[in-house]
């Protein structure tokens, strides 16, 4: 299959983080290895500027068939609809332009991360730049594309969200498109592959056992579970990264801080400070996903009150005060 | 006979790169550099909490995101006073190196060698292995340093969760504490770093790389080793790259890795900081101004980026005729500095690199030798302060934010000095202001219409009548290293 990437307005954080993807030799030789021809990415390709632009027209025209499309980065609009903040370079021609002609010729258009999605961060504020994902506005359908879009293959566009993306959804996304294993039906609600957001990334938390008894962080690198202080929203956001570390080894709460639930539309405008839980009367105004509110409570006031020494101090430490006790097994 | 030959887009630098060549005579006349993107991250950061900074920032960029970040932090502590304990630390220096070393291999492998691998190179001795090592998407060399690259984000997942956009660099410290046992591991996977740069980049021990001291010795050093390096350096001679990509021969350097020569709080940075004029003087930030003249930006005058704003045009473009990009014109007392590994290490004093810029002034060849010397130098930096972390104590220092203050955060990305600016005021942020490395050096003109860095260096280049996409220009342009989606935040 033929894969053409384009930049628009992000980071270029999703495809560093590609780049990461753990495999024995990288994910060129992986991209190489499973048939997908990378024909252009602006960051990896050995084209440049006129080459480029001979590439990008020759597949608008329809002159050089491709099968995936995946951008990377949120698509401006402005100033006033005309697109103006961002040119692609040499062809004086906004990108949303660029975007819009390659989309209506592609098989499958990927969003690569939650600014291609939804806006994401870019879009934060008073969005000056009228920064807008490609089949989503925030969490209002339309985007650049219009809710109506689908691509050749009939699906809509498959939003590879986070920020940054995981770099294994983005190769478990575009391997099962060379499969033609991912349908309409592998999409959540907000287009993403369910493959990663079914699961909560509370699911493999390294501090449950803090979360289950409310044994909670009070300060920054604490060990403590950082859903009731720290602005954590693990147990809502859906993302696998810690059934999935990242680089094998780590994820945002391992790493010591909260999740942000950056893999979901709007992340970017939570209302609060990023590192501080709401909270109305002293209880988190965002619960576990799933949890009635009554339930949430009377577990937290139960479990609080039956808290191990070991779990209560360990939470307030950036290291192990206490060490589980050691069972003793067998009748000799 | 003059024309005008425009390129764009160019591919190969981190974000959205356009440049404008006059050429007259078969030369490159005069050169203009153009930002094409702006997002206006400084207009996002207006009236959030000042810690929402830390999130926010790093997001400017997806390969400096980590330095982004010890910005920001760096500005935070400022503006309270804080220090962080030394494990904190030595854990932000680590976190930083694995990000710059990870940058310097992604350039040279990524995003600068493959150019030699060009058909248009053939007829050259080294083509053959070049191409087989180098060629863009396809090459064998990627395969090799996509895992070392690997084992530096790995490092980054014990000390800050992920990469990039962690959250572990803060004001106070970091915020992952290490385990003895993490600590032993931590060994493991840099040895197994090193062992990569040992048998494929240099073909020789770090310590050896580090020691050259002249251009005769790194010629000598070089001469038929069967490693990456030394192949830059064959092609460096054959293609006379020591001659092209003079900027002003003015260097800055803000200092990297604070407190980075051992463990004690009041070391000195590993990495000095400081300013390069023909000698080294001393850093006064108060000298920094950006100037707008010719930006598609709102402002009249020079300013101190801690009273600047960023204020985009969003009418009649045509209005401004002057203007041709998004970034602004940052300047050091009224000079044009180039910013980046050449330029820490010609602060720094590394003896290699003296005599290199000493020879032919900053040049593509040194600007690269640098970024691989630089690999060479801060990996054992990296051992020592590994060896220097103290499990079970602290990594992070409480502290309360101030409703009202002000603080300057400056720090050595991959790429260079990278500065922020940061008003509080009734416990928000009042006032962001960003100079990224790339600001400094694919500037525009002032309002004096002096060049930028690039812009001087791009001058006088050959040019053949049937290029539109120059090699001497691309060589030149990622000798740089550039980070647009910084540059133009």
């Amino acid at each position: 299959m033929k894969l053409l990437w384009l930049q628009a307005a992000g980071c270029g954080g999703c495809t560093q983080s590609l780049l990461g993807a753990e495999s024995r030799a990288g994910v060129l030789a992986q991209f190489a290895d499973s048939g997908l021809d990378l024909v252009l990415h602006p960051a990896l390709s050995e084209a440049s500027g006129d080459e480029t632009l001979a590439l990008l027209q020759a597949a608008a025209d329809s002159r050089l068939p491709f099968d995936i499309l995946c951008v990377e980065g949120a698509l401006l609009r402005g100033p006033n609809g005309s697109g103006r903040f961002q040119i692609l370079s040499g062809s004086r021609r906004p990108v949303i332009e660029w975007v819009r002609e390659l989309a209506a010729r592609a098989r499958y258009v990927v969003a690569i991360g939650s600014c291609t999605a939804y806006g994401g961060i870019v879009s934060a504020g008073e969005n000056v730049t009228e920064a807008c994902g490609l089949q989503f506005d925030g969490d209002q359908e339309g985007g650049l594309l219009g809710a109506d879009f689908r691509a050749g293959s009939g699906l809509p566009v498959i939003n590879v969200a986070g920020c940054p993306t995981h770099p294994g959804w983005i190769v478990d996304t575009l391997l099962a498109l060379i499969l033609g294993a991912l349908t309409a039906d592998d999409l959540d609600a907000w287009q993403r592959p369910r493959f990663y957001t079914e699961q909560l990334v509370h699911h493999g938390c390294p501090r449950n056992e803090f979360y289950e008894f409310k044994a909670s962080a009070q300060k920054l690198s604490d060990l403590g579970c950082l859903m009731e202080n720290m602005g954590c929203k693990g147990t809502q956001a859906n993302a696998d990264c810690n059934l999935r570390p990242w680089h094998s080894v780590g994820s945002c709460v391992r790493g010591g801080f909260a999740c942000i639930s950056c893999t979901e539309p709007g992340f970017e405008e939570p209302g609060h400070p990023f590192m501080e839980t709401p909270k109305v009367a002293g209880i988190p105004t965002g619960l576990p996903i799933d949890m009635p509110k009554a339930w949430f409570v009377a577990l937290a006031a139960l479990s609080k009150s039956a808290t191990p020494k070991r779990v209560r101090e360990n939470a307030r430490s950036d290291h192990p005060l206490i060490s589980p006790g050691i069972r003793k097994s067998g009748r000799k | 006979m003059t024309r005008r030959l425009t390129i764009g887009p160019f591919n190969r630098v981190e974000g959205d790169l356009e440049v404008a060549l006059d050429i007259a005579d078969g030369r490159v006349a005069s050169a203009e550099v153009s930002s094409s993107l702006y997002r206006g991250f400084e207009h996002i950061l207006l009236a959030k909490h000042p810690l929402d900074a830390l999130v926010i920032v790093p997001r400017i960029c997806g390969i400096c995101s980590v330095s982004q970040s010890a910005a920001a932090a760096a500005a935070l502590a400022a503006a309270t006073g804080l220090e962080m304990p030394p494990n904190g630390r030595l854990a932000s220096n680590l976190i930083l190196a694995c990000e710059n070393l990870a940058d310097h291999l992604t350039h040279f492998y990524l995003f600068f060698m493959p150019d030699f691998a060009r058909a248009a190179y053939r007829r050259r001795s080294w083509h053959a292995t070049i191409e087989r090592r180098f060629k863009a998407t396809v090459g064998e060399a990627p395969r090799e340093m996509l895992p070392a690259r690997a084992d530096l984000l790995r490092l980054m997942g014990y000390l800050a969760g992920k990469w990039p956009h962690s959250l572990a660099l803060q004001p106070g410290g970091t915020t992952r504490a290490i385990t003895a046992t993490e600590k032993v591991r931590l060994f493991t996977i840099l040895r197994e770093f090193r062992a990569f740069l040992t048998t494929t980049v240099f073909g020789d021990v770090l310590e050896n790389v580090a020691a050259l001291g002249s251009a005769d010795q790194l010629a000598a050093w070089a001469n038929g080793r069967p490693a990456d390096f030394p192949r830059f350096l064959e092609i460096a001679a054959d293609l006379g790259l020591a001659h092209i990509g003079r900027a002003s021969d003015v260097f800055l350097s803000y200092g990297a890795y604070g407190h980075g020569r051992g463990a004690l709080i009041d070391d000195e940075p590993l990495f000095a900081r400081g300013l390069w004029h023909g000698g080294r003087l001393p850093f006064a930030e108060p000298l920094i101004s950006e100037d707008v003249a010719h930006a598609w930006l709102h402002g009249d005058r020079p300013q101190h980026p801690q009273q600047g704003e960023t204020r985009p045009l969003t009418g009649e473009f045509s209005e401004k005729a002057s203007a041709y990009t998004w970034c602004k014109a940052p300047r050091y007392d009224k000079r044009v500095a180039e910013t980046g590994a050449l330029a820490r290490q010609m602060v720094a004093g590394h003896p290699l690199v003296r005599a290199l810029v000493a020879a032919d002034g900053g040049s593509v060849r040194a600007r690269v030798v640098a970024r691989l010397v630089e690999l060479a130098l801060v990996v054992p930096a990296m051992e020592g302060w590994m060896r220097a972390l103290t499990p079970g104590e602290p990594f992070c220092h409480p502290w309360q934010l101030p409703d009202q203050a002000s603080g300057v955060g400056l720090v050595e990305a991959a790429r260079g000095a990278l500065g922020h600016w940061l008003r509080i005021e009734d416990g928000k942020i009042a006032g962001y202001q960003i100079i990224a490395p790339t600001t400094w050096n694919f500037s525009p003109r002032d309002a004096a219409g002096v060049p930028g860095a690039l812009e001087q260096a791009l001058v006088g280049l050959l040019v053949g009548a049937n290029e539109s996409v120059p090699l001497a220009v691309q060589h030149v342009v990622r000798s740089f290293d550039p980070c647009m989606v910084c540059t133009v935040h």
